[in-house]
């Protein structure tokens, strides 16, 4: 079982490079307006930013189809702007808000979208990994060619769940792609200092599981590691792994107080490595943009933005009735089951 | 010198068991590690193997018997020379090492006359229309039947957990569902509870409805996270937009001589989950009828049988769909002395306890609550505003236990009706001891539940 590093180029189209650009900025502005509402008080608790990891969302949605389904940890508000959840509604739901997707009973850690095939938004490190092998049982067992892309960290890596479910995964051929977004630390602790051995992509290569590192910082990169995983998947072939490089500018969570990298170390990444100025360099190198092009999507997503914190803002909290609502369900379950 | 082979003890709970087949005759000669016969348990069918050298003087139970008793001779083997006249007065081994287990299982268990008795159900059941047709079934059976028939009528419905399938369970309650589904449908797994578990929630999010087998519960401690973190939660923590319609099942509580970490009732543990709904049967009907409910449920069940009440056989009723609601308490006795509320295997302390508390004309009223999550608090409020007193009967530990929490309601809901303090029977406040002896202390005895509806009486 081959596991490698990945170096191919998809071939792109403007529109879709313009797509990436803008995808990755709405990540990065709503993040940036997160943190500020955070310091205003107005979203309180644990609150995960994903500033600096926008290609990996945005480059695997853009190797998803319809119908395919993903579920991440508790630093998922990425992945819920890049698979078309509305701003408005993680906005609230970070408030604490009747608007949020979860009536503000979720927070920022839990969120969920039927509708878009988001399935959370977990708050205990590697949960979402068996999770996300059982979504892709589902849809094995339902017979159709869907895939799930299961988000993890490299800290995650390391929890137990995570090998029984490589193993269950593997025996059963489960049609599910684990998303590994290394981005160096485990909260604040190192990879080198919590992580036996360097590449994390190999470690399905025990259970047969082809693992591949990709360059985070490259959405190109990513979306074509992306375009394998999903093929390797929709042939019946078993799961993939993806160990996808990246990195956090931000904190672990607000309260980080960065004792464990230097400011140099961020400020070199954000510098010469970032995804998003890479994307437009390309733009513009290419010509298929110009500066006014570019700067039409910038206020097009800071409109965006700042509707949502207006939003988010203005939706009532919930009513005192709701504390008692959605505990147990009446209705026969929804989503893709067989008629019975 | 001749010795009697008695029959075997192949399990912690194995009272009897059926002499299946000999694969030696009279007159054959033996060594230690022959394969002397097929015994069929409960649970399977085991091979019984000579520890000693010698000739099988005399055959005493044919094979096919049915219902021969842990430690009844079954064979003589004499020594060279010796006559098989001499054989029949042979004495047993003194210290067979399978006579503790079995004693032991006995003490925990319901006595054997019990088990190959049909326990009658309630006399008027409101579960099930008057004069309907009853059959008796053990209660293994019973959730055999409940899973198929709701497997039948629902594809989305499957069974995962560790023996499931071609080992036919590791208590025999999956036995013949692979053979009618396939393994797409009945899944073996590796012993990786909190993977499976995970699995199963992710499967149930996805559209399915999963029953998830734990061999019994001590190993669901492997995966609590994902039963109350992502199975009983989500469906709060998304607004409603997605939860997890499944079934966690399998056996809790004591079995027999296992010792601490194989002997533990959760039912307090799961009965303080919000989005949790728990079940705990005692009786085959209900074990079929709760079984089918939780099924068909839209919410993640915890379905907490007992190794030791799956032999047991009650009376089922014979209809095409028989299902049990969930939060609605059965009364087995109706009394006017003392109400004493259980549920699973509590109740057999429970209606033993009354049924010798009625010879000293002490009668007392016995709810089974069936369910703990949603609990009847109605029908047990009821029932001590006319008895005005009440015991708790669980096997469980005694702090924050089910008792506990019944007692506080009842002081806050009908503390005027109250002539006496509620008293909790409950297992001991100890981790399970192996000795046999110790085992029997630290378990519930109706002789508690007796000395206990004596306080509340001023008997």
């Amino acid at each position: 079982m081959a596991a490698r590093k990945s170096s191919a180029k998809p071939n792109v189209s403007p529109d879709e490079l313009r797509q990436y650009y803008r995808d990755m900025l709405l990540i990065r502005r709503f993040e940036e307006k997160a943190g500020q509402l955070y310091g205003m008080g107005l979203i309180g608790g644990f609150c995960h930013l994903y500033i600096g990891q926008e290609a990996v969302v945005v480059g695997l949605e853009a190797a998803a189809s319809e119908g395919d389904k993903r579920v991440t940890s508790y630093r998922d508000h990425g992945h819920m702007l890049a698979c078309g959840m509305d701003p408005d509604g993680v906005m609230a739901e970070l408030t604490g808000r009747e608007g949020g997707y979860s009536k503000g009973k979720g927070g920022s850690m839990h969120m969920f979208s039927r509708e878009k095939h988001f399935y959370g938004g977990h708050g205990i490190v590697g949960a979402q990994v068996p999770i996300g092998a059982g979504l892709a049982f589902a849809d094995r067992y339902l017979e159709n060619d869907r895939v799930t892309f299961t988000y993890f960290g490299d800290g995650a890596a390391n929890q137990g769940q995570v090998y029984e479910t490589f193993n269950m995964a593997s025996i059963w051929k489960l049609p599910v792609i684990f998303v590994i977004e290394n981005n160096q630390y485990a909260m604040g602790t190192a990879q080198k200092r919590s992580t036996s051995g360097e590449d994390i992509y190999t470690r399905g290569a025990p259970f047969g599981i082809p693992g591949e590192l990709v360059d985070g910082m490259d959405v190109l990169a990513v979306k074509a590691a992306g375009e394998k995983a999903v093929a390797h998947c929709r042939e019946g072939k078993g799961p993939y792994i993806l160990e996808v490089k990246t990195y956090r500018y931000r904190g672990h969570s607000m309260s980080d107080p960065a004792k464990y990298r230097t400011r140099e170390e961020v400020q070199k990444m954000r510098e010469e490595r970032d995804s998003i100025q890479n994307v437009r360099d390309l733009l513009l190198t290419g010509g298929h943009a110009s500066e006014d092009d570019l700067k039409a999507i910038d206020k097009e997503i800071k409109d965006i933005v700042n509707a949502s914190a207006e939003f988010a803002k203005d939706s009532p909290e919930p009513a005192l009735e709701e504390l008692w609502t959605d505990i147990y369900s009446d209705d026969v379950p929804q989503g893709d089951a067989i008629d019975a | 010198m001749a010795t009697q082979i008695l029959m075997p003890a192949l399990s912690p709970t194995m009272e009897e068991g059926t002499l299946a087949k000999w694969l030696v005759k009279e007159g054959d000669t033996v060594t230690s590690g022959d394969i002397l016969a097929e015994i069929e348990t409960d649970k399977a069918t085991m091979e019984f193997e000579a520890v000693d050298e010698g000739i099988v003087g005399k055959i005493l139970i044919d094979e096919g018997t049915e219902g021969v008793k842990v430690n009844t001779p079954i064979a003589v083997i004499v020594e060279e020379g010796e006559s098989v006249e001499d054989a029949a007065s042979a004495p047993a081994p003194e210290s067979a090492p399978q006579s503790a287990p079995a004693e032991a299982a006995a003490d925990a268990a319901p006595g054997p006359q019990e088990t190959a008795t049909t326990v009658p159900a309630a006399a008027a059941s409101p579960d099930w229309p008057e004069g309907t047709e009853m059959k008796s079934q053990t209660v293994r059976e019973a959730l055999r039947d409940a899973m198929a028939e709701e497997m039948r009528t629902d594809a989305n419905v499957f069974v995962m957990g560790e023996e499931v399938a071609e080992y036919q369970g590791a208590y025999k309650v999956t036995q013949g569902l692979l053979a009618e589904f396939g393994d797409k449908r009945v899944i073996d797994t590796p012993i990786t509870e909190h993977g499976f578990a995970g699995i199963g929630v992710g499967a149930a999010f996805g559209g399915l409805k999963p029953i998830v087998e734990f061999m019994t519960f001590n190993f669901a401690m492997q995966a609590i996270d994902q039963i109350i973190n992502s199975a009983a939660k989500t469906l709060y923590m998304s607004g409603g937009q997605m939860g997890a319609p499944m079934v966690f099942r399998g056996p809790n509580g004591a079995a027999a001589r296992v010792g601490a970490q194989h002997s533990q009732d959760y039912a307090a543990w799961y009965a303080m989950i919000p989005g949790l709904k728990v079940a705990m049967p005692y009786s085959a009907a209900d074990a079929k009828g709760l079984l089918k409910s939780a099924i068909r449920d839209p919410n993640p069940v915890i379905f907490l049988e007992n190794e030791i009440l799956y032999g047991r056989s009650f009376d089922v009723p014979v209809l095409d769909d028989f299902t049990v609601p969930f939060g609605k308490a059965k009364i087995w006795r109706t009394g006017k002395d003392v109400t004493i509320v259980s549920f699973g295997i509590g109740m057999t302390y429970a209606l033993e306890a009354a049924e010798k508390l009625a010879e000293e004309g002490i009668e007392a009223e016995v709810i089974d609550l069936r369910t703990l999550r949603p609990l009847d608090y109605g029908t047990v409020i009821e029932s001590v505003k006319k008895t005005n007193r009440c015991v708790t009967v669980e096997e469980g530990f005694p702090v924050g236990s089910i008792g506990n929490h019944l007692g506080a309601y009842i002081m806050q809901n009908a503390f005027d009706w109250l002539d006496a303090p509620v008293i909790n029977c409950t297992g001991k406040d100890v981790p399970m001891p192996y000795a046999a002896n110790l085992e029997k202390h630290a378990l519930l005895t109706p002789a508690e539940v007796i000395d206990a509806v004596k306080q509340v009486t001023y008997r």
